[in-house]
């Protein structure tokens, strides 16, 4: 497979008459994504701002619910957050604050949004990118495995593991965890980033943070890595059809590396859009695993936001998790046109 | 069949009634070859029955807080079976009376979400131009934005309760039923009985309704049962977060005074276990239906 990429990379682009030459096609590919995803953008802007607005509901009396507030207050609450200026004056300064990073003002933490969401980036960008590694790594494996060994014990051991663990709610596999491992075992930490209170520098907080994520990475992994299994066993087997596979065993290649060279690489293109199609899926599991966890991450922050309510904080964060979203699928994008050679020859 | 007195006309519709009716017991058939997705629907028929009669056993007062006879968290018992929760009520009562909340929630956000999708999906296929574009950014969008987040979004602007929640989770689930059937839109166009009535003159409302909509509901049917699944973990992980209606039960919303009352924690297993065990059963339930059912309709997938 590399050696098919770095040949037709090589290789001067040599275009047929009736093609246009192939870096103008690429570019204009990567225009169409790029503008797309510029849509995408625009729609979550869009609709981060209209939802709060539009939809049935006040967000002044839902945040003076339970609160002693008078009338009066509520409307100084409302002059001063500016809900009581014209829709499009509101619509307008939104847009000016945002080309400035400015994503409001969090009632409840009396802080900018932007502040909080970047201090919770990190932890989140750790447990989702450290889960989503290992559910594609080991979901892509054990798929590969059921397919070529289709009908097998192993096959469907795992497809049944699969098929229960994607049934299996995100949060409630988290609260079993808890369960064992706060109220028996204690193996490892069952809340935080890090211990309460420490100290630590340098490689006892690496493991700190280490030991503090085991919990919520097995839960998401747990929940996530199936549905990687099944779209991989799907798409070997589809392969495994083909008649190349054929010619490669006639050629005398040992089963083992009719697998690896010639079946696996192709089965692994259609799953790249997928997984990357499941970040979305990945985002809503680190809201409820960080609740459980009390990670402190976008998830919790979310969960917090919700909890309050703190419309712009919660604005905020569906604003920074789609575009998050958004930019990967367009990189993904971008990474399956450059996978395929059929695609970058076009 | 009424062959002798009917005309031609009639014996023609007949015998396509006959041919559904076979093509039908074909399918069941296949369906019941498959033992797992056999299993799956005798037990969402019992989940389903017990929900329908548990009125009859345990009235609604057995879930009313203040009418509670036993102790709080106490364990399993001969009176209490999985015994009870923070508030002195049985859990088992509650668990089969959660069943109602989150079958409901689950049909009805997954019709919601199958009606746009297929309507979406149908229109993207189906017209060209200016309105494909924009229908498949919109389906394209709603794939890729993050559903749980816009979910949570939309029920904590619009306000907890079980109306809610099935707009929500309708909402935000519908994109890759449309872009499945789009894709099926498309092959089903490319046939030629569709030139053909487009050459007879047939309009847009004809080709959709009369032979697009019928080659794409088998389809949509087994999708269907895949996504009530999906709805009801999405139902449980709103309820969870506490965007569900307080006043009634749900699994999700037990397992919520479950982390909100320390249980789990605590190690009243009885109380985080039994409704998260009701959910994987249910769900895993309907991916084997929906998993059987589509191996009956794309032959391709049987034996896999």
């Amino acid at each position: 497979m590399s050696n098919a990429l770095s040949a037709a990379d090589l290789v001067p682009g040599e275009p047929a008459l009736d093609e246009p030459p192939r870096a103008s096609s690429w570019l204009r590919y990567a225009a169409l994504k790029a503008g797309g995803a510029v849509i995408s953008l625009v729609m979550v802007v869009l609709l981060g701002f209209f939802a709060f607005r539009i939809l049935p509901g006040d967000p002044v009396r839902s945040l003076a619910e339970g609160r002693r507030v008078s009338a009066e207050q509520m409307e100084l609450l409302r002059e001063q957050l500016g809900f009581n200026d014209p829709l499009l004056t509101q619509f307008l300064r939104y847009l000016a604050d945002l080309a400035q990073g400015r994503l409001g003002y969090s009632y409840t933490y009396s802080e900018p949004v932007l502040n909080l969401i970047l201090d919770r980036l990190g932890p989140t960008l750790l447990l989702t990118g450290t889960a989503a590694l290992i559910s594609v790594v080991l979901g892509l494996w054990l798929g590969q495995r059921a397919a070529w060994h289709r009908g097998s014990l192993f096959d469907k051991t795992q497809t049944g593991l699969a098929l229960v663990f994607w049934s299996v709610p995100t949060f409630w596999l988290g609260l079993i965890l808890l369960l064992v491992f706060g109220g028996g075992l204690h193996w490892f930490p069952t809340g935080g980033l890090v211990t309460a209170g420490t100290t630590a520098t340098g490689l006892p907080l690496l493991w700190d943070v280490a030991r503090h994520m085991v919990l919520p990475v097995v839960t998401m992994v747990a929940v996530v890595y199936a549905q990687y299994l099944m779209v991989m066993r799907a798409s070997l087997l589809e392969e495994m059809t083909s008649d190349y596979l054929q010619t490669a065993r006639a050629k005398g290649l040992r089963e083992d590396l009719v697998r690896r060279r010639h079946a696996v690489p192709n089965a692994l293109l259609p799953t790249v859009t997928l997984i990357f199609l499941t970040l979305g899926g990945l985002v809503g599991g680190a809201v409820t695993v960080e609740t459980v966890f009390s990670w402190p991450g976008l998830g919790l922050l979310t969960f917090q936001a919700l909890s309050a309510p703190d419309f712009p904080l919660l604005q905020g964060t569906f604003v920074v998790f789609s575009s998050i979203v958004i930019v990967m699928n367009f990189l993904a994008d971008l990474l399956y046109r450059f996978l395929d050679p059929r695609l970058r020859a076009a | 069949m009424s062959t002798s007195t009917g005309s031609a006309g009639t014996r023609r519709v007949n015998v396509a009634a006959a041919r559904r009716r076979q093509a039908l017991a074909d399918g069941w058939k296949e369906f019941a070859r498959n033992r797992a997705g056999l299993a799956g629907l005798i037990i969402l028929l019992a989940v389903i029955a017990l929900a329908a009669v548990i009125p009859l056993f345990a009235p609604a007062s057995v879930l009313d807080v203040t009418q509670v006879t036993a102790g709080r968290n106490e364990p399993p018992s001969l009176a209490n079976p999985l015994g009870t929760d923070p508030a002195g009520r049985s859990v088992l009562a509650l668990l089969i009376w959660g069943a109602r909340i989150s079958l409901v929630v689950g049909f009805a956000a997954t019709l919601v979400s199958m009606v746009i999708g297929t309507v979406m999906g149908m229109a993207a296929g189906h017209f060209t131009g200016v309105t494909q574009a924009v229908l498949m950014r919109l389906i394209d969008f709603f794939l890729v934005v993050p559903g749980l987040v816009l979910a949570i979004v939309l029920s904590s602007i619009i306000g907890p309760g079980i109306a809610t929640i099935v707009v929500a989770i309708g909402v935000t689930s519908w994109a890759g039923t449309a872009r499945l059937v789009r894709s099926q839109t498309l092959t089903v166009e490319a046939r030629p009985y569709i030139e053909r009535a487009w050459a007879l003159g047939a309009s847009d409302a004809h080709v959709i309704g009369r032979h697009v909509l019928p080659a794409v509901m088998p389809l949509v049917l087994a999708n269907t049962t895949l996504t009530v699944g999906s709805a009801i973990i999405a139902e449980s992980t709103l309820a969870f977060l506490g965007l569900g209606d307080p006043s009634s039960v749900s699994w999700g919303g037990m397992l919520k005074s479950a982390l909100d009352t320390g249980a789990a924690t605590g190690g009243y297993w009885w109380y985080v276990l039994p409704p998260g065990l009701a959910i994987v059963l249910v769900v895993l339930s309907f991916t084997l239906v929906g998993r059987a059912l589509e191996s009956v309709i794309n032959p391709t997938l049987r034996g896999r």
